[in-house]
Order: C-alpha cells, then structure tokens, then sequence
C-alpha cells in the first residue's frame, strides 16, 4: 500500500431506528476503517447493514452512537448543512443504476458535483475532463447518457465520484446492472482508482467482485462477524512457476 | 482418469520422455495439479501395458520416448467425446461434513460456514489478484485461473444458501429433521468450526491449495 492515511474510520458505529422494545438495530457496533489506496467490499444478505453502513459513511445518516470521521473530519457533530458539504467535497457515489442525469452531458454530468459546490465553470469542467481521462471515456464526454453503454455511463459515476479533490469512493452494487465482463471491467476500473490512492467502499453480494478487494467485511443482522485479507502469494511461487 | 487423458492428449502432439510430460502437464494445468516424475512412470508402463502408448527409443541416459499407438488415440478421441461426469469428481469434503454438522450436537454450524466463507473468499481473492497482476498470460493458464474463480465463488454461493437455510430453521424454531433450531445455531460446548479444523488440514483438496502458478 502506497499510503496508510486514514480516509474514512467509523468507530463502534451503531445506527437503529425507534425505540425500547421495537427499536430495529439496522448497525451495532460497527468499526472499520479504509486507508487512502485501500478498496473494501462489504458482503452480507440483504437487511444486514451494506446500505446503513454505506449511508453513514458518505454522511447521508447519522449514527445513533459513535463516531465517522471523513478526512479526519468528525461528521456527527456538525450540522447537516456542513456535513453535505464534506460530502460534496470528499466523497462519491456510485450506485447500480448509474444516476446520472439524463439531460446533461458526461462532462455536464461529472463537472455538476463541483459547480454546486461553488467552483467556477471552466475550473469544473477542466477537472471534470480530467476525472473522465481517467477512467479512460473522455472521448465521451460530450455525449448524453442514453447515448452510452452501461459500461460507459458507469465509468462516468466512478468519474463524478471521483472528480476534483473527492478521495472517498462509495459504490453500492455498481456492477449490479452490468453483463459479467463489463461487471468486471468496472471492478478493474474501481482497482485501479483505488491503486492510485482513492479510497474504496464496494457494496456487494457477488463474491466473485468482492475478490478485487483487499479486505472484505461480512456484514449479518447488522454485526461485522469476519473480515479477511487475502492471503499474500509468496513471489517465489510465481518464479518457480515461471522457471519451469 | 485426467492424468491418464492428460498424457495421452499430449503424446498425441508428438512423442514426449517423462520429464517433458511432466513439465508439459503442469504448464498447461497452472500447476494446479503438480505431478513427480514417478507419477508419469507409473501411468506410462501402465499405458504401455494396454496398448495405449508405445516406446519410440530412448536418449543416451535410457530415458524412454513414448509416443501414443492407434488404440491410445482412438481411447484420447472417445475421453475429447464425453463429458466428465459430477460423480466421477473426488468426494466433497465440505458437503459431507455440513451434512454431518447439522446434525451432530454441539456443532456451531453458522461458525462453520463462515469461517470456510471466510477461507473460500481468501482463495478468491488471491486467484483475483494473479489473475491482475498476470493480465498477458497463456489462454490456457487464465481458463483455468477462471475455473478456479468461479468454483470459488460457487462454494461461497452455496454457503450463502445454507446460512439462509440454517437462518430460517432457527426462526421457525422447529426443523422436519427433528433437530431442534437451537441446536444448529448455539455452540453447546461442542466443536467448533475451527477446532473442526479446514479442509486443508484434513490433506483434502480445497480451492485454496491448488494454487495456481505462472508460467
């Protein structure tokens, strides 16, 4: 890992709705935290706690009790007003169906994060051509969304999420909508972004893409009951393969 | 069986020695299924035996060069032919013991799929991360790095179904088996899934021991 800066840290997070007797406890005790050049996939059934835990991390809900911090920023005490803007400024989204807006362009649709957070038209777009550069569509950018694959409009979200100073990137089953091969093109996109020192939250129940991360967290009625790291392949073993 | 086909089909390419089979069949293979030389020899004088292979002369050491007879091609033809049957395949290890598990006291069933979720889903992402960091390689060695994915991924997918199932029995509170839901899903003092221990330490074949290697 190139960077062991701490994007994002929750810490004994539990989020539940009602109370007493009835209180559902969507998240108990959760702490996690994802590293600057660091990608970790959430699996769990629905109704463990992926979209709670995801929701609290890009500050679109509050924590019951303990703490998120993004960037080193403490979310739960600021006021909603100065907790989107943290979001606006560190944090993506990435979701199954894409969400982009159909009446704008991809370079329209990636630079529109920046303008409402008050950055100036040309600066916006400048950062926005070179966030869809990136992700290798900037041939596309002044296409529409209906006039792109699921592929490509996929890769201009991971290019909005990812646009101007934005680190965090929260993706919640986004190859969900995608064939097996564009699925996975999309992982090897949100890999690579992450290698160049985002860092990646990946909500999935597809095992098979929850292998791209370096860490995967097992989510169930709310609770972390495992995480894994992958095993390190001893280089060795790829020289002897090699030599052979 | 496959190494039997398996050096038969590569005979069928030209007369091969031993050793060349061996380096031959586990370059093709990824090295998921690494052979000694004895193996080869083994299976050799037993092809000689039926018919199968033939000696074409030997090197200045006395190494034998094999080359396939017309009944060994006609026997590699029919193997092309037929699709490997599911029960031809080596025993399930990890079926076999859910199967046991449910039903002996005292076993923390949930405990145990995950933990070999957790096993299953490290496999998996040491074949994801060979598979990147290899992107150029042989055809042959990424259909079998692939294979090796998606048989992962489909152990994990079955966990998935029967942590679902163990879940429902326990809500229901009662199981047609007559095994009492809390049974299933309590450690009672028993074994657990770890001290159960994994499929490795048991010598069996399992995702995560076939490793595959780069040729």
């Amino acid at each position: 890992m190139k960077s062991r800066e701490l994007v994002l840290v929750l810490e004994q997070v539990s989020r539940s709705h009602g109370h007493g007797a009835t209180a559902v406890h969507a998240l108990r005790d959760v702490s996690l935290s994802v590293c600057a050049g660091e990608l970790v996939a959430v699996m769990g059934p629905s109704g463990s706690g992926k979209s709670t835990l995801l929701n609290l991390a890009g500050g679109l809900d509050r924590p019951s009790s303990g703490s998120v911090r993004v960037g080193g920023i403490e979310l739960s005490t600021l006021s909603r007003r100065d907790v989107a803007a943290i979001r606006r400024r560190t944090a993506g989204y990435v979701f199954q169906d894409f969400n982009l807006i159909p009446a704008l362009t991809a370079v329209e649709n990636v630079s529109l994060p920046l303008e409402l957070d008050g950055v100036g038209v040309r600066r916006a777009r400048t950062a926005a051509m070179q966030a869809l550069a990136e992700v290798d569509v900037a041939e596309l950018a002044d296409r529409f969304p209906d006039d792109m694959s699921g592929g490509q409009q996929q890769r201009v979200a991971i290019a909005r999420a990812l646009v101007g100073e934005r680190r965090l990137l929260l993706a919640d089953e986004p190859t969900g909508a995608l064939d097996s091969e564009t699925g996975e093109s999309v992982l090897r996109l949100l890999r690579s972004r992450c290698d160049a020192g985002a860092a990646g939250v990946l909500v999935t129940h597809e095992a098979r893409h929850a292998s791209w991360a370096d860490r995967v967290v097992f989510l169930r009625d709310g609770v972390m009951i495992d995480q894994t790291g992958p095993i390190d392949v001893p280089e060795s073993l790829l020289e002897n393969g090699s030599a052979r | 069986m496959s190494i039997r086909y398996g050096l038969l089909a590569l005979l069928a390419e030209a007369p091969r020695y031993g050793n060349q089979l061996r380096s031959e069949f586990e370059r093709r293979t990824a090295a998921t299924w690494p052979l000694n030389v004895g193996q080869v020899y083994t299976t050799m004088a037993r092809l000689e035996r039926d018919g199968l292979v033939e000696s074409a002369g030997a090197d200045d050491e006395g190494h034998a060069l094999y080359r396939l007879t017309e009944a060994g091609r006609a026997d590699l033809e029919a193997w092309w032919r037929t699709p490997v049957k599911r029960e031809q395949r080596p025993r399930d290890e990890l079926a076999i013991k859910l199967a046991l598990a449910v039903t002996a006291p005292g076993v923390d069933v949930r405990s145990l799929v995950q933990t070999q979720r957790s096993d299953s889903m490290r496999a998996l992402q040491e074949y994801t991360r060979l598979k990147v960091r290899h992107p150029d390689s042989d055809l042959a060695w990424q259909l079998v790095l692939e294979g090796l994915i998606f048989q992962a991924e489909a152990e994990i997918r079955w966990l998935d179904h029967c942590e679902g199932r163990l879940a429902r029995e326990q809500e229901g509170g009662h199981r047609e088996g007559g095994l009492s839901a809390s049974q299933m899903g309590r450690r009672e003092g028993g074994l657990s899934a770890s001290q159960m221990g994994r499929r490795e330490a048991a010598g069996m074949p399992s995702a995560s021991k076939s490793r595959p290697v780069r040729t």
